[in-house]
């Protein structure tokens, strides 16, 4: 009993993880790109996951409508802060976009309690079965979905920055934005790009879980959960991203299941990733992928 | 970023004496003396409600400085500032609940404070920027987390309940007294940090953030200076954070949330960062933009615009979202906040009406 309880954990963290790795991923992207650390990505789930459940509830659309048209709300979202906000801040301190996206983030927050209130609203539902049956474990089917969400996203990045013209030019730019540019590609389009994708991306994740845990103002913490994450794979690696939101997902439910059995201190689930991010800061603060930063005078 | 004042034209300085004075010239000199009695004499023309926003203005100010020593002039940020001011509350409650008189309360809790803040800042010592910005948001989460489980030392989700300030078994239990404590605080607190920006220790912190490996090249120990100004940071916290608990007299754990921290920040966008006076008026604006906030709100009670945006039910989220647009409005269009602003409408009434 105690083995199959340890194993469904197992596999929660694992799906919750895969959702971290997603918008972990979405998150180091405007970092390659843009050199932006992004506080407001959790804030990318929560107005996509509102745009979502308000096309459906309030306008009456079928998911199938209503899904394509949020992704392409989204991509305007993303590309309209970008030029509107972080445009005028290219070359000011790096403490100054960590507070202007920060401030983001307080902003989108509130607008979106003020909007639909601070209830947690339930998705209509979407799939016939709410349970299925895996390898003995009960699995949400949504779950499932997500898990297979999750690795065709990875596949479509990977597609993206290794065939296609514009992930090309986006590596490029993430490599020297000078060269980039001095052989034609367009920097504030790149720009642009990397932040509508990264919007697109996380509201996926963001409709993924409003769908099974209903859309709240709760959403946001994923992007502060993302940190965790990328730090422990390396802030400027995309495959490192993807890891290091696994290892978060399923250090989260080992700890909580810990906490449950032995320590009894509660909130572990939340804390035990924060832990880990203060240690990794100290042991290797370049990740497990990420590029070490030589500093020279 | 900051800049020091630009010095009126014609005054010269000619020993090192007049170049390490706080107030340059005579007119400075009389503009704070007369400052001074104005504010003591606030109490008499104030009611309640302006003194309570008075006070608040005066603990939060005395925070956002040490903020503003951290982050404006060492140029380390940290996103868990509001930590740090509960621990200040919690642990001055913890002392009067000890035994120790109110008076000393305060400063003592400020000296643990900043042992805490030394003990998150060695990290900080090998970090910065972006990472420390991180640090800093676990030191938020793992901080609020002890707070919530630690009921010997916040009385947990229950909270913590503390005493009025007394001296001499005068206890200062109204807002017109109160405010002679905050008011004394905040003098101390703002001279204090003025001296220090121009001893050597306070040019190290700005060399540091100006150009860290320069800095580091001509002599200035890195690692000790970051994590002083971390301790110093924090020490500023959590005096500020025992006047709230002195004055609120009961502190509870759901106060020093993120959300908090981030206000920190934006008073000293707001104000001006690596500015002494700047934080101070970026305390002023965040206290007194609710209020502003509100009686908009109010003017419109009944209106169409109400009944549609349904404003008297959310106050508090419009009030969020004024924090995050005047951070981001701040950053693009003045970002040295304030400050900058004063100075030049100084200049301008300087030289009225011929001003070109």
């Amino acid at each position: 009993m105690e083995g199959t309880l340890f194993l469904q954990l197992l596999v929660n963290g694992l799906i919750v993880g895969a959702l971290y790795g997603v918008v972990a991923m979405s998150f180091v992207l405007i970092y390659k790109a843009s050199q932006v650390v992004n506080f407001a990505q959790g804030e990318f789930l929560l107005v996509g996951a509102w745009a979502c459940w308000w096309l459906i509830t309030d306008m009456q659309l079928p998911f199938w409508l209503a899904f394509p048209m949020c992704l392409a709300f989204m991509t305007i979202f993303g590309i309209v802060l970008q030029v509107t906000v972080l445009r005028p801040l290219i070359g000011e301190p790096v403490i100054s976009v960590i507070m202007a996206t920060v401030g983001l983030s307080i902003f989108f927050q509130a607008l979106m309690k003020w909007m639909f209130g601070v209830f947690a609203q339930p998705f209509p539902p979407i799939f016939a079965s709410e349970r299925v049956s895996l390898l003995g474990l009960e699995v949400q089917s949504v779950y499932l979905l997500s898990l297979v969400l999750s690795v065709v996203i990875m596949l479509g990045f990977w597609w993206f920055f290794t065939f296609s013209k514009h992930g090309l030019a986006m590596r490029a730019t993430a490599f020297d934005q000078q060269v980039a540019q001095s052989l034609g590609v367009s920097v504030p389009k790149v720009f642009a790009m990397s932040w509508a994708i990264s919007a697109v991306v996380s509201a996926v994740a963001g409709v993924v879980v409003g769908v099974v845990s209903g859309v709240s103002s709760g959403l946001s913490f994923y992007g502060i959960k993302v940190f965790p994450a990328v730090i422990l794979g390396g802030l400027d690696s995309i495959v490192g991203a993807m890891l290091g939101g696994i290892i978060v997902g399923v250090l989260e439910n080992v700890a909580q299941y810990l906490d449950a059995q032995w320590l009894n201190w509660g909130n572990m689930i939340n804390v035990a990733p924060f832990y880990a991010l203060v240690l990794i800061l100290l042991i290797k603060p370049y990740g497990l992928f990420g590029t070490r930063n030589i500093e020279r005078v | 970023m900051a800049t020091a004042s630009p010095l009126p034209c014609g005054d010269f300085r000619t020993s090192y004496a007049a170049d390490m004075t706080i107030f340059p010239t005579r007119n400075s000199r009389i503009a704070l003396g007369v400052g001074l009695v104005l504010l003591c004499l606030a109490p008499l023309v104030f009611g309640r409600y302006e003194l309570s926003l008075l006070i608040q203005i005066g603990f939060l100010g005395i925070a956002a400085l040490g903020l503003n020593i951290l982050v404006g002039f060492t140029g380390q940020i940290s996103i868990g500032h509001a930590a740090f001011f509960g621990f200040g509350a919690f642990a001055s409650a913890g002392f009067v609940k000890l035994g120790v008189p109110v008076v000393l309360a305060i400063p003592l809790a400020g000296v643990a404070t900043a042992l805490v803040g030394l003990v998150f800042g060695l990290p900080a010592a090998r970090l910065k920027g972006l990472y420390l910005a991180i640090a800093t948001l676990a030191a938020q989460f793992i901080l609020e987390d002890f707070f919530a489980r630690a009921r010997w030392f916040s009385g947990g989700v229950a909270g913590q309940v503390t005493e009025n300030f007394s001296l001499f078994r005068f206890r200062f239990d109204r807002e017109e007294t109160y405010f002679y404590v905050v008011l004394a605080w905040v003098v101390l607190m703002y001279v204090m940090a003025a001296n220090l920006m121009r001893s050597r220790d306070g040019r190290a912190l700005v060399a540091v953030r100006d150009h860290y490996l320069s800095a580091e090249v001509m002599g200035i120990n890195l690692a000790y200076y970051r994590t002083l100004s971390f301790g110093i940071a924090s020490f500023y916290a959590g005096v500020g954070g025992a006047l709230y608990a002195h004055y609120i007299l009961f502190v509870s754990v759901e106060a020093f949330n993120i959300l908090f921290s981030i206000q920190f920040l934006a008073m000293i966008i707001i104000g001006g960062l690596g500015s002494v006076m700047g934080s101070l008026m970026g305390a002023a604006f965040m206290v007194l933009m609710p209020e502003a906030v509100q009686s908009a709100a109010q003017a419109l009670q009944g209106g169409a615009l109400d009944r549609a945006l349904n404003l008297g039910n959310s106050l508090n989220f419009l009030r969020e979202m004024a924090i995050g647009a005047a951070i981001i409005l701040f950053l693009i269009f003045e970002p040295d906040g304030l400050a900058r602003r004063w100075r030049l409408i100084k200049a301008y009434w300087k030289l009225y009406p011929y001003s070109h």
